[in-house]
């Protein structure tokens, strides 16, 4: 009953009045409001922007399996990933298997690992056996401007080319071009150890993978 | 709520006398992230402007609704939410300027010519001012932009929106397009464009 009188209404709505939840209704509101807009652009593009990044991923394919010039007459890109079981979990690597007149012309791993700056995303070129690197493509990085970016040069890259990939690959300086050595990038050392890293790890985690009977595959692209 | 300045007397404002990036000094990170390129800096004066423009016209929509230990928090969730869209439309529909222009697009949110907007006109003024605040700042915002991407990629490159314009003999000065080349350049134009006011003011 004590709440029926005067002062207990106004204790009330005082109460209400300092409550931190009631003054921040508007906040509240507006989350749920703006959650929700955001909510419907993601669904309207979310598929559109996934699109995208495959057909990036996808214009590159030929150039990471041929030479410049070169190329299929008859190419068939066929995507899917591997499952790599290991101790506590299963790693997914996405792969596309390149075909040219129906014959395998190699395989396409993307991997993604630690840089310098942030992580780095790229895509390896294999030969249809899977043992030597046919080309190598950064698709995502955020190295140092003018040193770590470097990575993303083709006269760099191109180092990576009829490597193969039997023993790993090692980081060496000062310009050495023994067949597996990588020279690294004057004054970006940690970023091509990095890519080097990721090339390693993705070629003996996927090895043994490689053949068509262990690819979930998921569509024919091309 | 006497002498605050009309719908038209804010658009002005905006354009020159109260530039944000050359009078105010604001949303400087994208001025001279974003501008070794005409191409980038436009798409980043729109996508501010767009971000901006919501902005102003939700926040005078709900001013009177606003408490004032709680304002800056409504500021930053209905800029994010407009950044937030910007940055999904660019990355379905202009993929590659999306990659271009990277960790610049998220970064609007803490543009503080947005949240400087909302503060000082947005939640004062009627929905018409606010409006015209937006268009005005924007203006001013692309203007700088453009002006240093103008200086930045003509010399860096001899190219003007990927169209060669001066001959080949030209030098890229490299630099330019680098970041010391977006603090050179801003720096300069600052100064011409306070010589001129200088100019002016001591001729009137």
């Amino acid at each position: 009953m004590a709440l029926a009188t005067p002062s207990g209404i106004e204790n009330r709505s005082a109460w209400l009045r300092d409550n931190p939840l009631f003054q921040a209704w508007l906040v509240l509101m507006l989350a749920i409001v703006f959650g929700t807009c955001l909510a419907a652009v993601h669904v309207n593009l979310s598929g559109r922007i996934a699109e995208n990044k495959l057909n990036e991923s996808l214009e590159r394919i030929p150039g990471l399996i041929w030479n410049e010039g070169e190329g299929g007459t008859s190419v068939d890109i066929l995507s899917g990933r591997i499952a790599v079981k290991q101790k506590e979990r299963t790693l997914y690597y996405p792969v596309f298997q390149v075909m040219d007149e129906g014959k395998p012309a190699g395989w396409v791993i993307k991997a993604a690992g630690q840089g310098y700056a942030g992580s780095i995303e790229l895509l390896l070129g294999l030969n249809p056996a899977g043992d030597t690197i046919r080309g190598l493509f950064i698709l995502e990085q955020s190295e140092t401007p003018g040193l770590g970016n470097k990575i993303t040069f083709p006269d760099w890259l191109n180092q990576f080319a009829g490597q193969e990939t039997v023993e790993p690959l090692r980081v060496v300086k000062g310009g050495q071009t023994t067949p597996g050595a990588i020279d690294a990038i004057t004054g970006a050392t940690i970023s091509s150890k990095g890519v080097v890293g990721i090339v390693n790890r993705a070629v003996s985690e996927t090895k043994g993978h490689l053949t068509p009977g262990q690819i979930e595959f998921s569509e024919r692209l091309q | 709520m006497a002498n605050l300045p009309t719908p038209f007397e804010r658009f002005v404002q905006g354009i020159l006398p109260e530039n944000p990036v050359y009078r105010q000094f604001l949303g400087l990170c994208p001025t001279l992230a974003v501008t070794n390129g005409l191409k980038p800096a436009l798409t980043m004066a729109l996508a501010v402007g767009f971000v901006l423009l919501c902005a102003n016209v939700i926040i005078s929509l709900i001013r009177n609704l606003l408490k004032p230990h709680l304002r800056i928090v409504i500021f930053t969730l209905t800029i994010a939410t407009f950044v937030t869209i910007v940055d999904r439309m660019l990355a379905a529909y202009m993929y590659q300027m999306s990659k271009t222009l990277g960790p610049y697009i998220p970064l609007i949110i803490v543009n503080c010519i947005i949240i400087c907007r909302c503060e000082v006109c947005a939640s004062r003024q009627s929905v018409t001012t606010a409006a015209a605040d937006a268009v005005g700042q924007s203006l001013g915002f692309g203007l700088a932009l453009v002006s240093i991407a103008f200086v930045r990629e003509i010399l860096g490159t001899g190219m003007l929106a990927g169209y060669q314009v001066l001959p080949d003999a030209w030098p890229d000065w490299v630099i330019m397009v680098l970041p010391p080349g977006a603090f050179l350049t801003f720096g300069l134009l600052m100064a011409l464009v306070n010589w001129i006011g200088t100019v002016r003011s001591g001729k009137t």
